[in-house]
């Protein structure tokens, strides 16, 4: 590989915790839980009552006021709005904070042609294509927008945010469940090692808690089902109560940048994205393979080829989703990946305070790296009263923890059997 | 029937978030308003929409302009 280095230089979040990085990052170090009841259809008939919505000036936790709250009309006209997924907005929203925040808007030729956009999600406009579909079964073909198909498609996030930022570069989506977030920060790195681009703007972006995406994963048996009168208390990675995920949504987008470009135009950084890994358990369509062995594997190359000593990585940001197996699986996987080191370690989940983001989950937890590594501290795992299995790794229970970080590790794992594992490291 | 204008109007306001001054009878809706393409198909199920009627999509092409549109469902309504 190149010896081109690449840095994260801009983070942009939307959450279930508020809307934006800062925001987002201060609650999540204070203990909150994004998680209530879904307002946005009576889920009454559902298995799972509840989930962690981003908070909107009109709901969801949200309401006129909420300083937190996410507001489409600050981005968009209302046609724009109409016109496309919520996990487009999203995204648009989640890129325009990144790219602010990383100063970055280049009005050359050059400074666009050499910028990118890979914004991936899990899932993409499944309410668009769920209204879509009850729509041409009501009232026929004539009745079905022609922005259908364009608001629906995945890579039109990344499509819709060069078109707004005039990016020109490489121009790529990422699907793979719930690892999409951290492939397309991982794949977007190499393309700037491997000298396709010299930015990149990636993350991932989700908005499926309606009927069809709740109803789909209630029916695989993999949402928590038992704690709908107490939704805070039902992502509980590592718990021995816990019984399932629960659903997120929001985005999050990262701009990364190769180091001598940002260190020429003085840009902040964050962190370095040292290293990463990606593999496949070809083993089952929905269960994680014994041990998290594709896990382990994803984590081993990722240390490999991130060129620190194993021993440097203070913090492990877990895929913990909150279900039975996977959560043992991987803390087990952790634990063999680092051997002796694994007690000095610390590792949480954040999705006990933002939940299960899907496709935007790997983004967001590496977004959740970075600014662990700027501030030294280390965001907690809620809810973990009472672990089901005894480690040498320090969970953080409920409450955030102070310490060294040198590098941090991100783990994402997602149906089908794919994984990826991506290691930062401070810049000094 | 003088109202059709307005709600044609109503509806190109709303569709395409332009001024309504600039809503008039010569207005072409690519050349003028900034429309596109899919923009047009979105208005013309909005005009059908409104007024209940059926536009065929070989008159769909021929309507151009807001007084195209106009003339259009005055003589089918």
């Amino acid at each position: 590989m190149s010896d081109r280095r690449v840095v994260i230089t801009g983070i942009g979040i939307v959450s279930p915790l508020a809307n934006g990085r800062e925001a987002t990052w201060e609650r999540l170090i204070d203990g909150k839980s994004g998680a209530g009841r879904i307002d946005t259809f009576d889920p009454e008939d559902m298995p799972c009552k509840i989930a962690f919505q981003v908070p909107w000036v009109t709901g969801r936790g949200g309401g006129e006021g909420d300083p937190n709250a996410f507001d489409p009309d600050k981005y968009l006209s209302p046609k724009e709005i109409r016109r496309i997924d919520e996990f487009i907005l999203y995204a648009i929203a989640a890129a325009d904070e990144a790219v602010e925040d990383a100063a970055w808007k280049p009005e050359d030729d050059e400074g666009q042609e050499r910028t990118g956009v890979l914004i991936g999600s899990g899932i993409g406009g499944l309410e668009s294509i769920y209204s879509t579909a009850i729509t041409l079964h009501e009232n026929g073909p004539r009745k079905v927008s022609p922005f259908f198909i364009p608001s629906a498609l995945i890579n039109l996030a990344s499509g819709q945010v060069s078109i707004r930022h005039k990016f020109k570069g490489p121009n790529h989506s990422v699907v793979t469940a719930c690892a999409t977030g951290a492939h397309a920060i991982g794949d977007s790195a190499r393309l700037i090692k491997f000298g396709d681009a010299d930015v990149m703007v990636a993350g991932g972006s989700e908005a499926v808690i309606g009927r069809i995406g709740i109803a789909g994963f209630c029916a695989a048996k993999a949402m928590s089902t038992n704690f709908n009168d107490t939704p805070e208390k039902a992502s509980r990675p590592y718990d021995k109560d816990r019984d399932g995920f629960v659903m997120g949504e929001g985005a999050a987008v990262v701009v990364l940048e190769e180091y001598e470009h940002a260190k020429a135009r003085g840009a902040k950084i964050y962190a370095e994205v040292s290293g990463y890994g990606l593999t496949g358990d070809a083993y089952h369509i929905t269960a994680p393979a014994e041990g998290a062995e594709g896990g382990y594997r994803a984590m081993k190359m990722a240390l490999k080829n991130s060129g620190i000593d194993p021993t440097e990585i203070d913090y492990v940001n877990a895929h913990g989703t909150s279900t039975p197996k996977g959560d043992e699986g991987e803390a087990g996987a952790v634990e063999r990946a680092f051997g002796d080191h694994a007690k000095n370690m610390s590792m949480s989940s954040t999705k006990s305070a933002v939940g299960h983001l899907l496709g935007a989950a790997g983004a967001i937890e590496t977004a959740f790296c970075a600014l662990a590594i700027r501030d030294q501290v280390m965001p907690p795992t809620l809810n973990l009263d009472n672990p089901s299995f005894e480690t040498v790794l320090d969970l953080i229970p409920h409450k955030a923890k102070k310490g060294r970080v040198r590098a941090a590790m991100s783990n994402s794992f997602g149906f089908g059997g794919t994984n990826a594992s991506l290691v930062l490291k401070e810049v000094q | 029937m003088s109202d059709v204008l307005e709600r044609v109007k109503k509806i190109v306001v709303d569709n395409l978030d332009v001024d309504g001054d600039k809503v008039v009878e010569s207005a072409s809706f690519i050349d003028d308003l900034g429309a596109d393409s899919l923009d047009l198909v979105e208005l013309v199920m909005a005009f059908e929409e409104e007024f209940n009627i059926e536009i065929p999509d070989d008159v769909q092409e021929s309507i151009r302009t807001v007084g195209d549109a106009v003339t259009h469902i005055k003589a089918h309504i």
